[in-house]
């Protein structure tokens, strides 16, 4: 091979990775050095103080609750979201796109409603009270499970439904049991992918510190509800740096180390998957424990979402629509109870439409970056050396995941405060960081599908003639199609749930819908509450639609290669 | 095969228009100069739970000649971590939400430029210990007291307590909720008034609240809408506000009550900020929120009360809802001194 088209690839690459890699060092690697520099270098120069911070019993406490915590909800996830993604990308099922697309609800309900259903089931005087878990790290479990099983069902049902089905049934033909099918052809294809989602949850789960704080109480704490409260103040009445950076890059040591084991993990000898769009089979006698384990999955989520859509109903023993009629009202007329109007009290259509609005910028920002890092991460590498810097590019993009939503917020108060980069109260800052949690999701499912094509597929495009867009529109894109959709709803359901990040920026003047749930639930009164919880099944019912609708876009044939 | 992927280039540009249509270019239009006079734009900061009718905002702008913006920054602790971070290159010009629990901090660090603002009758009793240069105004006070469900105790034959003390009654076992110290400003406020009230013998008080039966959650929603009975739970002791048993009004009468002798005492300030683009502006914002319209809303707004004496109060509140007339107290530089240390041992207590 001669040097020119070697630095042609090369630097087409650069050109493909160069602007996701500007979005990222100014809305997440300036921010969060920002913070962490003045926890290192006080005043102005290096101050080690941050390791007595991690030396401390409490430290160790911390660390440890995170790590089993998040391992046990890792593993309970996969093993819950296993059959249920089988089950709805690979059978025929009614009612299955309604089902795929409901699971998405608990992504966006604000953690603070889902709490307090939950509460309302295992707390002491709630239909499971009597098992005794209100305030147990079992009530953590239970819900650091039901905010993430979807992310397993969605990353691993999308590689799932593209994998090709006859080395499956050339094992069964060969004499295989379902079992041995399951655990020497099937699972090994999907490891990848099954990977991938057990990272994004366990990061999700390190760093989700709203359901620790709701369902522990204050007994228990994570490295990330400790980050939020030496930040914001909470203990010493100022805020403590030094302690916060010491956490903070200990979670950044933490994703690292979790991205080197991920990355030997998802190594496949040949990641090459022939991919086929198998269409869904009908459920036989077979699928049956894979059919009643997604049943459970389903009451699991169900039941806290049905508790919640009982509140928004219920008042005085009485079934009625009072708190969905409130939503309408503006209340100038606020008196007893009643929800104040004013300066930020909007009809409640306002509201969701901010909140669309900003989720409809995010997800198409995590679609270009994603696709984007994605066609970088998975060309084949010529060089040990370009096969390395592509893992630490992937791994860059897993940071946000992984670092403390509150660094990166307060990081944008004290770094975007100049010209050129004066932007934290520009009205981009939600949709962009809100992107960027969301795009290791679209890249995590993206990934997995563009490994599997095979490169010859692109080397036949070159040789007859066609150029890199070219080849790109024909080798990647018709496979693309459908997982990108999924990633879609993905990203669409994960700015709309998003409290991290942007709950600390400085808000613009639009409040979203679950900034107005958070007011409503902080206000005294039962008809406050009772709208809280109506304007949650309002943002629930919105958000299962519109992911309805995105997934229904099948281009006909598509995918078929 | 060939024609096909167009479709998604074309999809996606049509994503990508949409996205830009619907917001990029939207946000902010309301920008419009309808209020354009010497004063021109000034930024209010406040917590999240700041809310007054839109038609006083109007009426502000019309008057004062500003473009009134607004911008939400989080809880009142986050409030005050984001002033302080962002000291002397102020998120905006003035800042409303910041209270007696956090203003020690917010003092030390420089926020806030000094303004005096005429205060109305009354509010001069509000002012805050220790503000020495004259840089914080109060606006609004409410107390946290703890609240009883009197139907529970009147079902179950049960005296109900009547201060601090009953509650490490076994009278009382496992009848109690309260908030986090560390999670929530009611509870901070709760834990202040036990510590004004048994002073060094609040940490023996804690361990007899917890070996009493002492549930802790994170913050108000949770106790109130979750453990207490009288929103469904099994509590029928409640660390609230002395504006709450005004809500749970039915046919003329209350069905909980606050106890007054448990009572501390919030009060929310505002004040210019250090830095400020517009201190003009902001100033003309302080004496806003004193003014007699926006006193009057506080109470429907917020759930609190205002600080001008004879601001006319709505109808329940003036039945149901009791200041209490001598709350316990800690001062503001006692609390900035020993919040850490305080703090420190009531996470101990609690966690252990």
């Amino acid at each position: 091979m001669t040097g020119r088209p070697a630095m042609r690839r090369v630097l087409g690459l650069l050109a493909l990775a160069a602007v996701p890699t500007a979005v990222l060092a100014v809305f997440f690697l300036l921010p969060v050095s920002g913070m962490l520099q003045r926890g290192l270098w006080p005043e102005g120069s290096l101050d080690l103080g941050v390791l007595d911070v991690l030396g401390e019993e409490r430290t160790r406490k911390v660390i440890w609750f995170t790590l089993w915590t998040s391992a046990v909800s890792t593993v309970v996830s996969v093993v819950m979201g296993l059959p249920a993604a089988y089950v709805l990308h690979r059978l025929r099922i009614p009612l299955r796109g309604v089902v795929r697309a409901a699971l998405l609800v608990p992504f966006v309900l604000p953690t603070v409603v889902v709490g307090i259903a939950i509460r309302q089931l295992v707390g002491e005087s709630g239909p499971l009270g009597s098992l005794g878990l209100d305030g147990t790290p079992v009530a953590i479990l239970m819900g650091l499970v039901f905010f993430n099983v979807a992310v397993v069902i969605r990353t691993v049902g999308a590689a799932w439904e593209a994998l090709d089905r006859r080395p499956a049934e050339a094992a069964a033909a060969l004499g295989a049991s379902p079992g041995q099918v399951l655990r020497t052809v099937t699972l090994p294809a999907l490891r990848p992918a099954i990977v991938s989602s057990a990272v994004v949850v366990f990061l999700f789960c390190a760093t989700g510190f709203g359901v620790v704080l709701m369902l522990g109480g204050t007994r228990y704490s994570s490295v990330e509800t400790e980050i939020y409260l030496l930040t914001t103040g909470a203990i010493t009445g100022s805020v403590e740096y030094q302690a916060a950076a010491a956490l903070s890059l200990l979670q950044i040591a933490a994703v690292v180390a979790l991205l080197a084991v991920a990355a030997r993990l998802r190594a496949v000898p040949d990641p090459t998957v022939r991919r086929t769009r198998a269409t869904a089979a009908r459920p036989t006698r077979r699928d049956l424990p894979a059919l009643l384990a997604t049943g459970l999955v389903l009451l699991a989520i169900a039941t806290p979402i049905a508790t919640l859509v009982t509140g928004s109903l219920r008042r005085d023993g009485r079934w009625t629509l009072e708190f969905y009629r409130a939503l309408q009202g503006t209340g100038e007329d606020a008196g007893g109870g009643g929800i104040g109007g004013g300066l930020l009290r909007v009809p409640i259509t306002d509201a969701l439409g901010n909140s669309l609005r900003i989720a409809v910028d995010a997800t198409w920002m995590s679609l270009l970056l994603g696709v984007l890092v994605s066609v970088v991460v998975t060309r084949r590498a010529h060089s040990r050396a370009e096969a390395s810097v592509r893992g630490v590019f992937d791994g860059l993009f897993m940071l946000p995941l992984g670092v403390s939503a509150v660094t990166l917020g307060f990081g944008f108060l004290i770094t975007l405060d100049d010209p050129p980069l004066d932007l934290r109260s520009s009205p981009l800052l939600v949709p962009i960081a809100q992107a960027l949690v969301a795009l290791p999701l679209v890249v995590r499912v993206l990934v997995p599908v563009l490994h599997g094509i095979d490169d010859r597929q692109r080397q036949a495009a070159a040789s007859l003639g066609a150029g890199p867009v070219r080849s790109l529109l024909t080798v990647e894109v018709p496979v693309l199609w459908r997982p990108l959709l999924a990633a879609a709803g993905f990203a669409f359901a994960v700015s709309l749930g998003e409290f991290g990040a942007t709950s600390f920026v400085v808000r613009a003047q639009a409040p979203t819908l679950p900034v107005v749930i958070y007011r409503l639930i902080g206000s005294p009164g039962e008809l406050n509450y009772g709208t809280a919880m109506a304007a949650s099944v309002v943002l629930a019912t919105t958000t299962a639609l519109v992911i309805l609708v995105v997934e229904r876009l099948r281009v006909p044939g598509v995918g078929v290669l | 095969m060939r024609t096909r992927p167009a479709v998604l280039p074309a999809a996606l540009a049509a994503l990508a228009l949409l996205g830009s249509s619907c917001s990029l270019s939207t946000e902010g239009d309301d920008s419009g100069d309808h209020a354009s006079g010497a004063c021109g734009e000034v930024v209010l900061v406040t917590h999240d739970s700041f809310d007054l009718p839109k038609r006083l905002v109007s009426a502000f702008e019309k008057e004062s000649g500003c473009r009134l913006t607004h911008s939400a920054a989080g809880d009142g602790g986050e409030l005050t971590s984001k002033l302080t971070v962002t000291q002397g290159d102020p998120i905006g010009d003035v800042a409303f939400g910041v209270d007696n629990t956090f203003a020690g901090a917010a003092l030390s660090e420089g926020v806030f430029a000094p303004y005096d603002a005429p205060l109305p009758a009354g509010a001069e009793q509000y002012r805050l210990p220790g503000d020495d240069d004259g840089v914080l105004t109060p606006i609004d006070n409410a107390s946290v007291c703890v609240n009883i469900d009197d139907v529970w105790f009147d079902d179950h034959g049960i005296a109900p307590p009547t201060g601090l003390d009953d509650l490490t009654d076994p009278t009382y076992a496992d009848l109690t909720v309260t908030e986090g110290a560390t999670t929530s400003s009611t509870g901070l406020a709760f834990l202040l008034a036990t510590i004004g009230e048994y002073g060094d013998g609040w940490t023996r008080y804690w361990q007899d609240l917890l070996d009493n039966g002492l549930k802790i959650d994170k913050g108000w929603e949770d106790a109130y809408y979750v453990d207490f009975s009288q929103s469904g739970g099994d509590r029928p002791i409640v660390v609230s506000y002395d504006t709450s048993p005004a809500y749970t009004v039915k046919d003329g009468r209350s069905s909980t009550s606050a106890l007054l002798d448990t009572c501390f005492r919030q009060v929310e300030y505002a004040g210019v900020l250090d830095g400020a683009a517009n201190p003009t502006g902001a100033e003309k914002v302080v004496d806003w929120l004193l003014s007699p319209d926006v006193q009057a809303a506080l109470p429907t707004s917020m759930y609190v009360f205002p600080v001008a004496e004879g601001t006319p109060l709505p109808k329940d509140w003036a039945s149901f809802a009791t200041s209490p007339t001598t709350p316990i107290e800690v001062s503001p530089a006692d609390i900035a001194d020993h919040r850490r240390e305080w703090l420190t041992q009531w996470t101990d207590l609690t966690s252990g």
